[in-house]
């Protein structure tokens, strides 16, 4: 098993950096899944993790300039780590400015991801800083744990409005009530939904257009619901909030399936790397 | 907007209905007075008064007249409700508080009478929110009596010349002790804190000062935990009137300028903590 990379590029080093950012504000721990062509950061939707699932893939090529990758053997060329995506995130802050950036995974004493950032420097000897990230390899008898969930049979897909505004409103809402209820029909109109005790607030939300989903038989699986009716979801409002707060910069399509009364499942896709989040509904 | 001030079919009329192009206007004035979580408004056909309390010891109020609203109609004398004034600020910045040039969130709001619910309608962008906020049995308020024939001395300031010496209070002391004098030192802040006492003081000749009536020599000391909200209006405002009555209740009253220009007045009122009045 061997994984070495290297990213010379400033722009592509920030735009790693952003990607690390978000997905340490989704979750504390995760696997990491490299490829020959991609690398993974997936959360399986456990109980532990409160049932919310993370995958998030990015092509290495639009990332790295050098990237050899080794698999456990021949027929199974990838590696699974678990690692704190946190860890990584701090590593890349000391990198702002960097040279470059070259990883590794090393087994010193333990099982490492060794990130060294080279700075510039006035003397002609380079100033290097390196963060060795203690990593857990996953065996590959549990691989299977961590397959792309397939997109589940919803029965409202709905392009999000301006996640600013969107996050304005979670924000607010998340100081009156846990939970949040979202809602949403086929003629692109979609709610957020708070009651408690004391107040009940609703935004309404419109004109958000819906995605066509063309499925194997070449049917659109909506055709037979009734335009207005609203598909709903009540889920944690944190988890939410948490999902909004790590979008540093606006995806290029930002849209979420809803299974009533069980998951909405949010897609959030950029030039690089693409974002899918599932969210239990609370029982 | 397209809601009528009176849906088809209600079962009774709405006793206080309120439009506001901006909400801000609003949630601004409400946010100095923001030192507890409950607060009582009062509608009449002048406008509306927010009155915040705390330990029988200090009142707050907030007052925007019926002119900086779009409408303002109440439809008896003095319509009176306690609400969570926590909730209403959230629900009246549900868009964010950053103001970008051009965009503010347009207001109605509505109350149908004891027993129901503020109705607050919120659109910014063409997205609405509508907010439903429950309401309370009006609680009885200190009444501070205030009137300008008890005034003892009253100072008059820009409101920039006190806003470093609140900001930077000395919090380690329990109080803060206000000097107001027909001779030096004319108008004194001081405070007792770990590090030692300090001394703020101006001179009635001061550029800062607008108007100087003071009669006695009077010194009072006042909680500092009750008077360190008024910083919030105090930052608002581009003037500030300092009053004082014979007993040493104190009087701060706010001009503040909101985006418009228009003019609202926050005010405060603080039960002094000692009484230490010299009298000449």
């Amino acid at each position: 098993m061997r994984f070495r990379a290297k990213i010379v590029d400033l722009a592509c080093l920030n735009h790693f950096s952003r990607v690390i950012n978000t997905i340490a504000k989704l979750a504390k721990t995760c696997t990491l899944r490299l490829t020959v062509s991609k690398l993974y950061f997936i959360l399986s939707d456990k109980v532990a993790n409160g049932g919310v699932g993370m995958w998030c893939e990015l092509n290495q090529g639009n990332f790295f300039d050098e990237f050899q990758m080794e698999g456990v053997d021949a027929e199974h060329n990838e590696i699974y780590l678990e690692l704190m995506p946190e860890n990584l995130s701090r590593a890349l802050k000391t990198a702002q400015n960097a040279n470059a950036v070259k990883m590794k995974l090393t087994n010193k004493h333990c099982p490492c991801l060794r990130v060294a950032v080279e700075l510039p420097s006035l003397s002609s000897s380079s100033r290097i800083v390196t963060h060795d990230i203690p990593v857990g390899v996953i065996p590959r008898r549990l691989w299977n744990d961590f397959r792309e969930p397939s997109v589940p049979d919803f029965d409202v897909s709905i392009y999000l409005p301006v996640l600013k505004t969107m996050k304005s409103v979670v924000d607010r809402m998340k100081n009156l009530s846990n939970s949040i209820m979202i809602e949403a029909n086929l003629s692109g109109e979609m709610n957020l939904k708070i009651e408690t005790d004391l107040v009940c607030v609703t935004t309404h939300f419109k004109d958000l257009g819906n995605p066509s989903w063309a499925l194997e038989d070449g049917c659109q699986s909506s055709q037979d619901r009734d335009p207005e009716s609203m598909a709903e979801a009540r889920i944690d409002i944190r988890k939410l909030q948490q999902l909004l707060a790590g979008q540093q910069v606006n995806p290029t399509k930002a849209l979420c399936n809803i299974v009533s009364k069980r998951v909405v499942h949010f897609i959030l896709l950029h030039e690089d790397v693409s974002l899918q989040y599932f969210i239990p509904a609370l029982t | 907007m397209p809601l009528s001030a009176q849906p088809p079919g209600s079962a009774e009329p709405y006793l206080l209905t309120a439009s506001l192009d901006n909400a801000r206007h609003l949630s601004s004035l409400l946010r100095a007075v923001h030192f507890q979580d409950h607060a009582t408004c009062f509608a009449t056909v002048n406008g509306l008064r927010v009155t915040v309390e705390d330990a029988k010891c200090v009142q707050a109020n907030a007052f925007i007249q019926a002119e900086i609203f779009q409408e303002f109609a109440v439809q008896e004398q003095t319509v009176t409700f306690r609400i969570n004034l926590s909730v209403l600020l959230d629900c009246l910045t549900i868009f964010g508080t950053s103001s970008l040039p051009g965009t503010s969130t347009a207001l109605r709001m509505c109350y149908r009478g004891y027993g129901y619910p503020l109705m607050l309608f919120l659109e910014e962008g063409g997205v609405v929110t509508v907010c439903k906020i429950n309401t309370q049995e009006p609680e009885d308020l200190l009444d501070f009596d205030f009137c300008s024939t008890k005034v003892v001395n009253k100072i008059i300031l820009q409101s920039e010349g006190l806003r470093k010496a609140f900001a930077e209070l000395d919090m380690t002391s329990e109080v803060m002790q206000i000097t107001m004098s027909p001779d030096k030192p004319y108008f004194r802040l001081s405070t007792f804190g770990n590090a030692g006492s300090a001394h703020l003081d101006y001179s009635k000749d001061s550029d800062l000062i607008e108007a100087f009536h003071c009669n006695q020599t009077q010194t009072n000391r006042y909680k500092i935990s009750l008077l360190k909200p008024s910083t919030k209006a105090l930052a608002l405002s581009c003037k500030v009137s300092i009053r004082t009555d014979a007993q040493g209740f104190l009087s701060l009253q706010y001009m503040i300028r909101n985006e418009d220009g228009q003019i609202c007045f926050v005010e405060y009122y603080c039960c002094p903590d000692e009484n230490i009045t010299e009298e000449m």
